[in-house]
């Protein structure tokens, strides 16, 4: 297989306005001939569905909670990008472009990220008509701050609900065409398999979670915009129904899955309190902004603490490792994701962590409490403080917050080329399911501007194109693809109620979790992870034998849902650790031990590995065959990232 | 522990869970005594334990939503001890944590109940008809693209803060189960007020409110009477000040109205 990432001819600046008018358009009245499978209605999905609505088209979309409101991307707190240079701080669509580019450590595709810099200024416009509230100053003038790293404001936001209010744009602007009837809804709905007519994807097959009943739905495209994989780690900062199925079962259908490896994990999140934990809680990193982050300068303190001998307002400030200021003088607190990260563990294994676990670090706004006074740290981010009161009963105006690192963010996903179009033709993918802009780190506040931009400013023309240069005829549900792929998913489920063994579903997603992150986490080596590959197969098959699935699947059953998910997960695990194992590099999220300079910074391989790994699936428990897509650097200079 | 109370001790619970096959079959509270549970654990987490439990042993787990668990999808909506997401004021389910309860509770957990929210199953409900009230109108008609420069449109602070207050509702109809007429009028004033505060919005108010209100009607909440047990129990504090606007929003819509439909 070639991978033809159909990237335009000519200068980067103009490859999309070319394009643009390259692509070849649907006649308005042919429009509705057509239908659009739209699967997740997050902000890459609702974005879609609604603006392929408004322009014409027949629109079915899907998700699995009980209304479009509730996608995950709810939960996004600090903010979006875009490159509106309201500050008048020397930003720019370039710029932008290039802090992306670097930021994900040179592992994503030039083109692409430039698109999505220029049309970042787009989102902020259309969020702003649709009457989402974003932070303004007191001229009335949109507010912005600086996010994760970059060195300009320009975030965004909606006070800590930024996820909140630009889901919510898009779900009014998708309910509009509801209401309009070009848009059709299939809330509580799952899908669970992708269906492939000649070659081309033309529908898909879902189970209805209330009544259980299996269901197809054919269609000329299909779009998946069903989010990331970082549950595969059983915690995480994602909603606990964040899962791989719908991209697991389009790459088992010829989809090729990308970077794999290429996890976030995300420095600023609410520690591991106990076994019967759940799920992480992320604090926005724009807390990274006014709070230090420090450990105890020795061992011998931070024993002490973790014994409860003394407490953190008994250490003296020369007592204290402000870690990040000391070791990267320019950057400071505001370091990339990975690189605080990885620096938290570095001082918890050193055996200078905090809490009782050691697996901790403060996160201080004493100082910043002194400079501005309690009320203006409370209005910047008073949900937050109030969020982390709430779940550990600890003051944070008082005494510092914990903080320790935690999954959060999959760069990886669905190969798709400059058009989100996965290898699957007719089969697309947007916003956190596909791979495509991120590299190996992502920075702060881009998903957002990815997912919106996805959704409302390129789905649209690249999907038309498509369309246009195929016939309207539709394919039946009752088409053998359609009827094969229904029989596998009813026979899969059936398997999965019949087992009746002795461990619970989450009994192994927790094992499972484990397996990922102590070898596939946020460091990572030959030895370790060939030695997962094996821990997780053996855990599969033990899953396929003796997991324990109750009621039935005619019915609303939440254990079955999740068992389907978590035997998804299994498989993802393992290719997750080829692709580790594979890229002998180290690049943003992705450490390989092997791969250090000799401060402990990542150390790149681009003579080797400026590719994307690409992935096809042969069979579970077959070895996956490996694509390359070679990455070519023609407006930024590769360097070695440097934050000191 | 990031739980902060390191003398907290396990506790031993009765719980009374609404079990209910599904939406044409009777309920009835099922009794389940719980053993050391751990203060630092979420109400949720508590239940993951106990259908856990079931699950080994061959029995049903009890169905519930949730999803984020962090307060803001607005998916979890249990009724504890006779409250809309439990004791604790401005917490939704997900965020209440068991170190609320004490050693020996009998704690009840209950579905939404609203003739607009009928049963799935267990605790699980319909609360489909919140969607289509804002299809009804919640919306500003802009399509993609073609929309002035973001800055265009300075909106005073205090105006922006405003709507931003109103537009943080969650959708979880906490206000509807809380209220002894089951009346959704919190929700849909958030929404209404939102929009009519924000320049963008203005051009749709009037038809905006009378169609919202319409639809509220027609999915059969009830009527408000002003008891205020909504906004008391709103686990992210919207206001009754929305009912007021909202009402006049209606009564100046009603005056002259737009609604040619
Ligand atoms: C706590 C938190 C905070 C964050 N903060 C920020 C931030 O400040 N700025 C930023 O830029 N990014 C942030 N992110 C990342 C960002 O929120 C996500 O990457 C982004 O929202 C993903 O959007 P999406 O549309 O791709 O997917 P999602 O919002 O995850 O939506 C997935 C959709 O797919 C549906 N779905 C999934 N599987 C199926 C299936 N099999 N069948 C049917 N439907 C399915 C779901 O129902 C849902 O509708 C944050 C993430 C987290 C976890
Ligand atoms: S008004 Fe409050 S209680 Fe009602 S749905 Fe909104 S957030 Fe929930
Ligand atoms: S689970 Fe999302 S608000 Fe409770």
């Amino acid at each position: 297989m070639i991978l033809d990432s159909k990237i335009p001819e000519g200068p980067i600046a103009e490859k999309w306005d070319k394009h643009k008018f390259d692509v070849k358009l649907v006649n308005p009245a042919n429009k509705r001939k057509y239908e659009i499978i739209v699967v997740g209605t997050g902000l890459a999905g609702a974005s879609a569905a609604a603006t392929l609505g408004e322009l014409g088209y027949n629109v079915k979309a899907f998700c699995f909670q009980d209304s479009p409101r509730r996608a995950h991307s709810i939960a996004a707190q600090g903010g979006i990008n875009a490159a509106k240079n309201y500050q008048n701080d020397g930003d720019s669509v370039f710029r932008l472009f290039y802090d992306t580019v670097k930021g994900g450590d040179y592992r994503s595709r030039e083109a692409n990220v430039y698109r999505l810099a220029q049309v970042s200024v787009n989102i902020i416009d259309q969020c702003v008509a649709q009457g989402v509230p974003f932070a303004r100053d007191y001229g009335g003038l949109l507010a912005n701050r600086s996010f994760g790293g970059a060195q300009v404001s320009r975030t965004f936001y909606a006070r800590g609900q930024t996820g909140q209010q630009l889901l919510l744009g898009a779900y009014s602007a998708l309910n509009r065409q509801i209401a309009y009837g070009k848009v059709k809804m299939f809330p509580r709905t799952e899908m669970l398999d992708l269906v492939v007519v000649d070659g081309k994807a033309r529908g898909i097959v879902v189970r209805n979670l209330i009544t259980g009943q299996i269901e197809s739905h054919s269609a000329h495209a299909v779009v998946l915009a069903t989010g990331g994989y970082g549950n595969v780690f059983f915690l995480s900062t994602n909603a606990m129904g964040s899962n791989v199925t719908a991209a697991w079962r389009a790459h088992k259908k010829g989809a090729l899955f990308a970077n794999p490896c290429f996890t976030q994990i995300h420095p600023t999140c609410i520690p591991v309190s106990g076994e019967y934990q759940s799920k992480l809680t992320l604090m926005s990193e724009s807390l990274r902004n006014d709070g230090r982050v420090w450990v105890p300068k020795t061992v011998e303190i931070a024993q002490r603490l973790r014994k409860g001998e003394i407490t953190v307002n008994d250490i003296a400030e020369e007592d204290r490792d402000y870690y990040l200021e000391r070791k990267y003088p320019a950057f400071g607190n505001l370091v990339p994701r990975d690189v605080a990260s990885r620096n938290a563990k570095l001082v918890c294994d050193e055996g200078r962590g905090v809490g009782s676990s050691g697996l901790a670090v403060y996160l201080d706004f004493a100082d910043a409490i002194k400079r501005e006074g309690q009320p203006a740290i409370a209005a910047k981010y008073g949900n937050l403080f109030e969020m982390y009161a709430k779940i550990t009963d600890e003051n944070p105006y008082a005494r510092p917050m914990r903080i320790y690192p935690a999954v959060h963010y999959t760069m990886g996903g669905l190969w798709v080329d400059y058009n989100l179009m996965t290898t699957v033709p007719g089969l697309y993918a947007a916003g956190e399911c596909n791979f495509s802009d991120h590299g190996a780190n992502r920075l702060g506040a881009s998903a957002l501007m990815q997912g919106l931009a996805d959704g409302y400013f390129v789905l649209p023309y690249t999907i038309g194109d498509y369309l246009a240069k195929m016939p309207s005829d539709k394919v039946p549900t009752n088409h053998p693809a359609f009827l094969e792929a229904e029989q596998a998913v009813a026979a899969k489920n059936n398997k999965l109620l019949s087992i009746n063994g002795t461990r619970t579903v989450d009994e192994f997603h927790k094992e499972l979790g484990l397996i990922m992150w102590d070898y596939c986490g946020m460091a990572r080596n030959a030895e370790g992870l060939t030695h997962a590959k094996q821990e997780i197969r053996k855990l599969r098959d033990e899953f396929w034998r003796n997991v324990k699935v109750t009621g039935v699947g005619e019915e609303l059953n939440q254990t079955l849902e999740r068992a389907n998910r978590v035997a998804d997960f299994f498989e993802l695990g393992e290719l997750m650790v080829d692709d580790a194992l594979n890229r002998n590099e180290s690049c943003g999220g992705h450490f390989r031990e092997e791969s250090q300079t000799p401060e402990n910074e990542a150390l790149r391989d681009d003579e080797n590995y400026a590719y994307v790994a690409a992935w096809e699936f042969t069979g579970v428990g077959n070895e996956a065959i490996l694509h390359k897509e070679d990455l070519e650097f023609e407006n930024v200079k590769l360097t070695q990232r440097s934050y000191k | 522990m990031a739980g902060s109370n390191p003398n907290a001790k396990p506790m031993d619970l009765t719980l009374k869970v609404w079990r209910q096959k599904n939406r044409e079959t009777a309920g009835q509270l099922v009794t389940y005594p719980m053993k050391g549970i751990s203060p630092d654990m979420s109400f949720l987490e508590m239940l993951d334990v106990l259908n856990d439990d079931l699950s080994v042993r061959g029995e049903e787990p009890i169905a519930f939503d949730h999803d984020c668990r962090e307060g803001i999808c607005g998916m979890c909506s249990l009724f504890i001890n006779g409250r809309a997401h439990g004791p604790e004021r401005g917490t939704t389910t997900c965020q209440l944590h068991m170190r609320h309860f004490n050693d020996g509770d009998t704690i009840t957990i209950e579905p939404w109940r609203a003739a607009a929210f009928p049963v799935h199953k267990d605790l699980v409900v319909d609360r489909s008809a919140f969607d289509r009230i804002q299809q009804a109108g919640g919306y500003i008609s802009v399509n993609t693209g073609g929309v002035p420069d973001a800055n265009e449109i300075p909106i005073p602070k205090i105006i922006a803060d405003k709507a931003f207050d109103a537009a943080t509702c969650i959708g979880c109809g906490a206000c509807v189960a809380a209220c002894k007429n089951a009346s959704a009028i919190l929700f849909v004033s958030a929404k209404v007020s939102q929009m009519s505060m924000l320049p963008q919005g203005k051009t749709e108010r009037k038809t905006r409110v009378e169609n919202m209100v319409a639809q509220m009607d027609i999915e059969g909440f009830g009527s408000c009477t002003n008891t205020g047990a909504c906004a008391a129990e709103c686990p992210v504090g919207i206001s009754l000040e929305n009912i007021n606007m909202m009402r006049r929003e209606f009564i100046s819509a009603k005056a002259t109205s737009e609604n040619l439909a």
